[in-house]
């Protein structure tokens, strides 16, 4: 019954303030119970409070303990090649000379061709089911293009090597080397014999992977424009591309770019869609077409195959190097989307 | 007058070609859904049969199923699962319930949300630096390690979200109960949130359960059954190692597999979202 | 009312829709020329959804339907093919909020005007200092143009707002509560402002403060649970309504 007389409990009470002055007069038996029950319950506070404190700091200690795992790891190869390691293209486990360029340009151009290609699908995605939509199809659509991100990777390499790899052998590849034959750059870019797989099959097959990560960020920060800017750019006779392009878009951009940056740190950390049609293969690359590798392919093929310690440890520093790109990219991104829930946070 | 009209004949045109532009995108991520849904359908139906669940993966030429590396992959997402989730939910109490000061809350959810999209091979390799390296050898409890790690971060921001989604109404009701704090908690605001929590969950387990790169150096692979202190077989390894083998009969079980886990991972999601969905009917 | 009233907007038979909802019920009236309307009455009473239906802003939501006529120079905009874009270049609209655009004080007036014509750079210029001169904001504004519009305060915002609306030589404007969200010496400043713009426009504005109303317009229209009870000259309306229910929501017998 005295639990009832006692004050509001504060999150940030100490036993200190709760000092028993408000247990009314009773007798000394009672007394004595409401003190050890308060005392009991403030000490489970702490205990409650101390122990969700700790798994919080675990989750620090997880990024933390990646890190130094990883540096550990990669010691030797950091200590036998240094920072020429990033630019160095020679891999060779017979030698036992590593360098990483290969892996990491893999790496780089395969993301930049999926952000080339899924960014304008994602935001034209985004455009239509903010816009255009109309409102009993968005949460299908929203579902549906959800479920592309919930496809393990697994299966996107399975059937870009079965399926999607073949099909763009015989019917896209051979189109794209002979209208671009006589361009310039574009010309080398296409040419080779088409085999399916390569450095382009990747991108593209990261690029739908992306698509939904990307689309649906841009659909979430469109979603917070204030209805009435809209209607105040609608009411000077815009169209909606006109409000989409000069209002939509300024007034979400840092949520947008943020958008893009996760889809990037996604591409950059996908492996086995890419281990599947990227080809494998550590050697330079003229054309799009060439069969490459990226850090994640090279990681997935030879670790387990890695017999000596060379080997493994620059493999690990492939693998540190792919978590401190990636780290900074999401950094970026999540430092860009915070920027703009805050601003959208002072507007209202 | 004139201009006026050259000009708004050509605003009309643009408006026209980037919405078709848009629309046309939106049919080019439907395209991609399907094509993918129809092949694994096409090609993973065939391999359905009671086989695939009773007998171990065979060797190249001969009859054989996925039942090791069904139960060896159910074995390390429950292992995952049952490890991550109580970490992840305990440090998004943290966040949800005393994180509005201090630097440790605010760093966390930061660094967590870095975590949700972190590259998963990397996450293998740590494991395997951490607990393979030291063992001496590949196991099912290392692979069930890496995707608790995966599990975490998930838990740890529905948790959150969802907690911070309960009226503070209801919170000062219980305190003016003259509950304690952590009483509060366990049995008022996360009860209330218990359906957004779930969903946190099984989200995290339909990750999981198709993920594979972190299974590389840690489970590895193994012919037969096993127990969780051995290389332990895995569907998705089973489905990697099968598909880029030269057989056929491999290729066909790979495809099976596959059609398994999308099966599961897709119902994982449209459960999760039947749960999502009355709470936000609100 | 007045014979010599030329109507700007004449409704007629109008009936509005939020799916089953009947927010609307058989409105009639005109909107004269050059003159100030406003739109008073309670919460939910349907005001603002009227004025909603003068640029027909109520299109951008499903399930929102209008019915009947609005004649505005004696074309009915509610027929379908009316080119939305155009009605709303010729019928300004002015929101409850400050609604400048993310980008420079010059680049929010321009917006409207680029749309429609395409100006030389002096002639842009030119026309960007009289839609603020209009509103009022030339003096303060013209040292900070290519600074945000969101650098400015609440009641300058506004007047900005007003400036972009006015910029595209609009025939009609339409105020939703533009004070609303400001200060009583903002809000004081943006009456003298509509004042000054009658001259060159029809204004519909619609308010919640009597006072305002009265201070404001020339004709006022009183509105009760989606009907329109009373419509006259304001000066009329609030010293001798002809209707009982006008009289006590005046008088604050009613709300």
């Amino acid at each position: 019954m005295n639990v009832k007389m006692q004050p509001e409990y504060k999150p940030d009470t100490t036993g200190a303030t709760l000092a028993p002055v408000v247990v009314p007069a009773s007798p000394e038996t009672r007394m004595n119970s409401t003190d050890q029950r308060l005392h009991r319950q403030v000490l489970q506070d702490r205990i409650f409070r101390g122990v969700t404190r700790f798994f919080a700091f675990f989750v620090l200690a997880l990024l933390a303990g990646i890190i130094l795992s990883l540096l550990v790891g990669a010691w030797p190869a950091i200590k036998e090649f240094g920072l020429g390691f990033i630019v160095n293209t020679e891999w060779n486990p017979v030698t036992g000379k590593f360098g990483g360029w290969n892996s990491i340009r893999g790496t780089l151009l395969s993301s930049f061709i999926a952000l080339l290609i899924g960014v304008p699908v994602s935001l034209g995605i985004a455009v239509f089911l903010t816009e255009l939509s109309p409102v009993w199809l968005r949460r299908p659509l929203g579902i549906a293009i959800e479920l592309l991100a919930g496809v393990p990777s697994i299966i996107y390499g399975m059937w870009g090597l079965f399926v999607f790899a073949p099909w763009f052998a015989d019917n896209v590849q051979p189109w794209l080397t002979e209208s671009t034959a006589n361009i310039p750059v574009l010309g080398t870019v296409f040419a080779g014999p088409p085999m399916g797989i390569g450095m382009l099959t990747a991108g593209l097959i990261l690029s739908v992977m992306i698509i939904p990560f990307v689309s649906s960020v841009m659909r979430d920060v469109f979603e917070v424009v204030p209805a009435m800017l809209k209607e105040s750019a609608y009411g000077l006779g815009s169209t909606t591309w006109e409000v989409v392009w000069n209002v939509v878009l300024p007034y979400t951009r840092n949520g947008v770019i943020g958008g893009v940056m996760l889809g990037l740190g996604r591409a950059l950390g996908e492996t086995m869609a890419i281990t599947f049609v990227i080809g494998n293969a550590q050697q330079p690359i003229s054309s799009l077409f060439d069969p490459s590798t990226s850090i994640s392919a090279t990681l997935a093929n030879e670790f387990t195959e890695a017999t000596t310690v060379l080997h493994t440890s620059s493999l690990i520093y492939l693998g540190l190097l792919l978590f401190v790109i990636t780290f900074i990219v999401l950094m970026m991104s999540k430092v860009l989307l915070l920027r703009m829930q805050r601003a959208e946070g002072k507007q209202s | 007058m004139s201009a006026m009209s050259s000009t708004y004949t050509r605003r009309r045109l643009v408006n026209i070609i980037s919405l078709s532009l848009s629309t046309f995108a939106m049919l080019f991520g439907l395209f991609w859904l399907a094509w993918i849904l129809y092949t694994l359908f096409k090609n993973g139906f065939g391999g359905l049969s009671v086989t695939l669940f009773t007998q171990t993966t065979p060797a190249p030429g001969s009859q054989g199923g996925l039942s090791n590396a069904i139960i060896g992959s159910l074995l390390m997402s429950v292992g995952g699962t049952v490890i991550g989730t109580p970490i992840g939910i305990l440090a998004g109490t943290y966040l949800a319930e005393f994180g509005d000061r201090g630097w440790l809350a605010p760093l966390t959810r930061f660094i967590n949300d870095i975590l949700l999209s972190a590259p998963s091979i990397v996450v293998g390799l740590f494991i395997y630096e951490v607990y393979v390296v030291r063992t001496g050898h590949f196991s099912g409890w290392a692979g069930a390690f890496a995707l608790a790690i995966l599990v975490i971060p998930v838990v740890v921001r529905t948790t959150e979200n969802m907690l911070r989604l309960v009226p503070s109404s209801m919170r000062e009701a219980a305190y003016a109960l003259g509950a304690p704090q952590w009483k509060m908690t366990l049995l008022v605001t996360l009860r209330a949130a218990k359906a957004g929590v779930v969903t946190g969950i099984l989200l995290a387990v339909a990750r999981i359960v198709g993920e594979t790169a972190p299974l590389l150096f840690t489970a590895l692979n193994n012919q037969f059954y096993s127990n969780l202190n051995q290389p332990m077989a895995n569907l998705p390894m089973v489905i990697f190692q099968f598909a880029m083998s030269p057989y056929e009969d491999w290729h066909s079980l790979a495809w099976a597999g596959s059609l398994l886990i999308g099966l599961f991972v897709l119902g994982m999601n449209i459960v999760a979202r039947a749960l999502v969905k009355p709470q936000q009917q609100h | 009312m007045n014979a010599a009233l030329k109507p700007k907007l004449a409704v007629k038979n109008l009936n509005f829709y939020y799916g089953n909802y009947h927010a609307l019920k058989n409105i009639n009236l005109q909107v004269g020329e050059g003159k100030v309307t406003a739109f008073i009455g309670p919460s939910g009473c349907g005001k603002s959804t009227l004025l909603r239906t003068f640029n027909r802003m109520y299109e951008l939501y499903p399930k929102l339907r209008a019915e009947g006529e609005i004649l505005l120079n004696g074309n009915n905009i509610l027929e379908k093919g009316v080119d939305l874009n155009m009605l709303r270049a010729k019928v300004g609209m002015v929101f409850q909020k400050p609604t400048p655009f993310p980008m420079s004080i010059y680049d929010n007036i321009a917006f409207g005007v680029k749309l429609y014509e395409s100006l030389s750079k002096s002639e842009m210029d030119d026309r960007v200092e009289w839609a603020l001169s209009k509103a009022a904001l030339w003096t303060e504004a013209k040292d900070k143009l290519r600074q945000s519009g969101l650098g400015l305060s609440g009641g300058q915002q506004q007047r900005l707002c007003i400036a972009r609306a006015i910029a595209v030589k609009p025939e009609v404007l339409l105020l939703d509560e533009p004070t609303s969200a400001l200060d009583p010496i903002s809000t004081a400043h943006i009456e003298e402002l509509v004042h000054e713009l009658k001259q060159d426009y029809t204004i519909a504005i619609v308010t919640h403060n009597m006072q305002q109303a009265a201070r404001v317009s020339d004709y006022t229209a009183y509105m009760y649970l989606g009907e329109l009870v009373e419509v006259g000259e304001t000066d009329n309306i609030f010293t001798a309504p002809k209707k009982k229910a006008t009289e006590d929501y005046i008088t604050g017998k009613f709300g």
